[in-house]
């Protein structure tokens, strides 16, 4: 279990980390989300032992990142948000680098660098130069630099940033293809599909603060329904007594003008709707379209932390 | 652990320098051309067709057969270049630098000198204009034309008829004055006749006259100069010391490179990769040096060996002693770099800043020109830059070709250096955010 307690981490005036507290079970994959400035980047940066926190404890499987660090640090792999890779040498003349710092030598890092590149679907590759790789099947490279010494804990920062939809996929599943070989996975992103899909639990933070631990369902569950509908009416405006009457209707949540239409909460598309449509119909309001869906991380994400634009570069260690 | 991940450092900064194109030229094909360059200018491997005439012009006014002999042995020497000009056009060009002196020979001069040869009074002016620039070249010229001038004044004085009249004039001038004592003037008249003499057998003769007297009289003696090299009847090579400070210098480039190399790796994600690896300061800080001081040694192997096998450059001295200099300051170097990545800020900065001290440090070393003919106060204050010590220690194991002794001091200045540097580098160096 990776256990992160209390951790702060403060550069100059700027607080980076304010109180960041989470658990991730072993084998687990965790998301860590969060607005730009959030903490994250701070908060893994001292997991993986970059940066010493100011106060707080890291510790994975019972040994602490302060007191442990060397022999934890053998256990983790950084998967940095910054390509770590030389352009100018071969795919494998980077994975022996890389394994060699973790004391990997002769047919056992050769075995590592197979392996690895395997999974990420570069071996037919290995001794091209990483100047001639795709932005996709860098971030697939990048990934591979940090599996050779086999760790339990991969920390990901933002892996699929700036890749296009096949490299995202294919990145997905080199990821489930680690959660499968049971490996514990804390991984920020700021696309909350990736989240939804990879993660068993989402870390939320906010101006260095976690704000939200749960399960994606659990997430939802924080919002007042888990679905919605979008009405498109032709008709005169509604009127804010019609609209508090669709509001009152039992099994909906909320109801709320939008452009052209009004969208409603509920958790039950079945007799709330029909109670709706009557009541529009009643008020001389004509339903010309209609969709629906269940509410996306992304609402949730909203949600918690607001719709404010977070501008502020991210503090930068003096 | 430990070792395989230094290893796996050093193996990769290799790689990288081996794929830097750029950087194979710049570190070896440039000195090379430079050093090629400045051994050519100072001397090449020896041959005498390397020299440079020096051009001079002379306006003869008198057009005396004294004052065109002397011009006529000035245009005959290998070491000058003479053009026949008037005077304006001579200072013009002195001047503007396209001749570096010129005589002018007065009207009357060889009248005038053969005469001063027997009475000290009446003595013609040679005018010497020389260029303050060229500060060797007004006494060269001024010890040729004296050479010459006294070979063709005696030739006159004891063979013409301007000697002859000039004799006449003496002896007259010596029956004449009261001032001169009975027993010097007995003993004066004598020479002035046994000279008069001596001139009229001359001219009688003509052509089967003693050669000797022929050409004047010369410097009575020979100076052989020896050129004090490895060995005797081995040439002087200006490629020796060439080589040996281009090597010093385009070396040192390189450290700053690796310097700001790692400055640069500082803002990339590979830099993280490293510190979130089990790795420690002092294993970084020993790689970074191992490999820094491998590529060094590297440049150093193959700009000597292209001294050694194209220009002729050879190694007199001790072997040993080269082989040591060699790594102590490709040592020197690697610590040099990490010292600057250690203290420097933004790499363009750094660069900047290293660039400057670095081309002072080989000036004032003696990479370019060889510190002796720096002023004294400069010799003794370059005494304080490693370079010259690199410099003067490789030129005392080629062409000087001096023992291991000789390199000895070099190599513990050279150490004491980057001991320096790496305390630096170790105190100043960033290793945690």
């Amino acid at each position: 279990m990776l256990s992160v307690s209390h951790l702060q981490k403060r550069y100059g005036d700027r607080v980076a980390v304010a109180d960041a507290s989470f658990e991730i079970p072993g084998g687990r994959t965790v998301g860590l989300l969060g607005p730009n400035g959030a903490g994250k980047t701070t908060t893994l940066a001292m997991i993986s032992g970059l940066t010493a926190p100011d106060s707080g404890t890291v510790s994975f499987q019972g040994q602490s990142i302060q007191q442990d660090g060397r022999a934890l640090r053998l256990r983790v792999g950084l998967v940095p948000q910054d390509l770590a890779l030389y352009d100018e040498l071969s795919a494998a003349a980077n994975l022996e680098l890389f394994g060699g710092l973790y004391g990997l030598t002769g047919q056992t890092l050769n075995g590592r660098i197979n392996d690895a590149l395997q999974l990420v679907g570069l071996a037919d590759r290995r001794r091209d130069r990483v100047r001639s790789f795709s932005g996709g099947m860098k971030r697939r490279l990048n990934i591979a630099g940090a599996l050779l010494h086999d760790p339990d804990l991969v920390l990901l920062d933002e892996p699929t940033v700036g890749v296009d939809p096949q490299s995202r996929n294919a990145i997905f599943e080199n990821l489930e293809e680690l959660k499968r070989r049971g490996k514990t996975l804390l991984y920020t992103t700021h696309y909350m599909e990736e989240a939804e899909r990879l993660c068993d639990r989402i870390v939320i933070m906010d101006h260095g603060r976690v704000i939200a631990d749960d399960t994606v369902t659990g997430l939802y569950n924080r919002l007042p329904a888990s679905r919605a509908a979008l009405l498109t009416l032709a008709g005169p405006p509604l009127t804010p007594a019609q609209l508090a009457r669709v509001a009152a209707v039992a099994g909906i949540s909320a109801a709320v003008v939008t452009e052209g239409g009004i969208r409603i909460d509920t958790d039950d598309f079945g007799a709330p709707l029909g109670r709706v449509c009557e009541l529009l119909g009643a008020a001389g309001l004509r339903i010309t379209a209609v969709s629906s869906g269940t509410t996306s991380l992304e609402e949730v994400f909203i949600a918690l932390t607001g719709r404010a634009l977070r501008d502020d570069p991210a503090p930068v260690p003096p | 652990m430990s070792y395989t991940a230094i290893r796996a450092l050093v193996r990769t900064d290799i790689r990288l320098y081996l794929t830097d194109r750029r950087a194979l030229i710049v570190g070896i094909v440039i000195p090379i051309l430079i050093a090629a360059f400045f051994g050519y200018v100072f001397g090449g491997n020896g041959s005498a067709a390397e020299l440079g005439r020096i051009p001079i012009a002379v306006d003869d006014e008198d057009q005396s057969n004294v004052s065109r002999a002397i011009v006529a042995d000035l245009v005959k020497d290998p070491m000058l270049e003479v053009q026949a000009l008037e005077r304006a056009p001579a200072t013009q060009l002195v001047r503007s630098g396209k001749v570096q002196a010129a005589a002018v020979v007065p009207k009357g001069f060889g009248d005038a000198a053969v005469r001063a040869l027997f009475r000290s009074v009446d003595k013609p002016r040679v005018e010497l204009l020389v260029d303050p620039s060229q500060t060797g070249t007004g006494r060269i010229v001024e010890g040729l034309f004296t050479q010459y001038g006294m070979q063709e004044i005696t030739k006159e004085a004891f063979g013409g008829a301007t000697g002859r009249a000039a004799l006449a004039q003496g002896l007259d001038w010596v029956n004449r004055v009261s001032s001169v004592d009975q027993p010097d003037r007995a003993e004066l008249k004598a020479l002035l006749e046994a000279a008069r003499n001596l001139s009229l057998r001359q001219t009688a003769a003509g052509s089967s006259a003693a050669p000797s007297l022929q050409r004047g009289l010369s410097i009575p003696y020979v100076l052989a100069t020896t050129k004090v090299t490895s060995a005797q009847d081995v040439p002087y090579n200006g490629y020796a010391h060439s080589f040996a400070g281009m090597t010093v210098q385009f070396i040192l480039f390189a450290g700053i490179d690796a310097g700001v190399l790692l400055l640069l790796t500082r803002d990339r994600g590979i830099w993280q990769r490293l510190r979130a690896a089990p790795l420690q300061k002092w294993q970084f800080l020993l790689a970074r040096t191992f490999a820094t001081t491998l590529i060094s040694l590297f440049q150093f192997t193959v700009i000597y060996a292209v001294a050694l096998t194209v220009f002729n450059v050879r190694i007199s001295g001790s072997l040993a002693g080269l082989v040591a200099l060699a790594v102590m300051f490709c040592v020197l170097n690697a610590t040099f770099g990490l010292m600057l990545a250690s203290v420097g800020r933004s790499a363009g900065a750094t660069r900047g800043i290293a660039m400057m001290v670095t081309l002072l440090l080989v000036m004032i070393g003696g990479a370019w020109v060889p510190s002796f003919v720096f002023p004294k106060w400069l010799q003794q204050a370059s005494l304080a830059a490693p370079t010259r010590w690199a410099v003067d220690g490789l030129d005392a194991v080629t062409w000087r070709g001096l023992g291991f002794e000789a390199a000895l001091t070099p190599i513990i200045v050279l150490a004491l250096s980057a001991a320096v540097c790496l305390a630096i580098a170790i105190w100043r160096f960033r290793w945690e955010d």
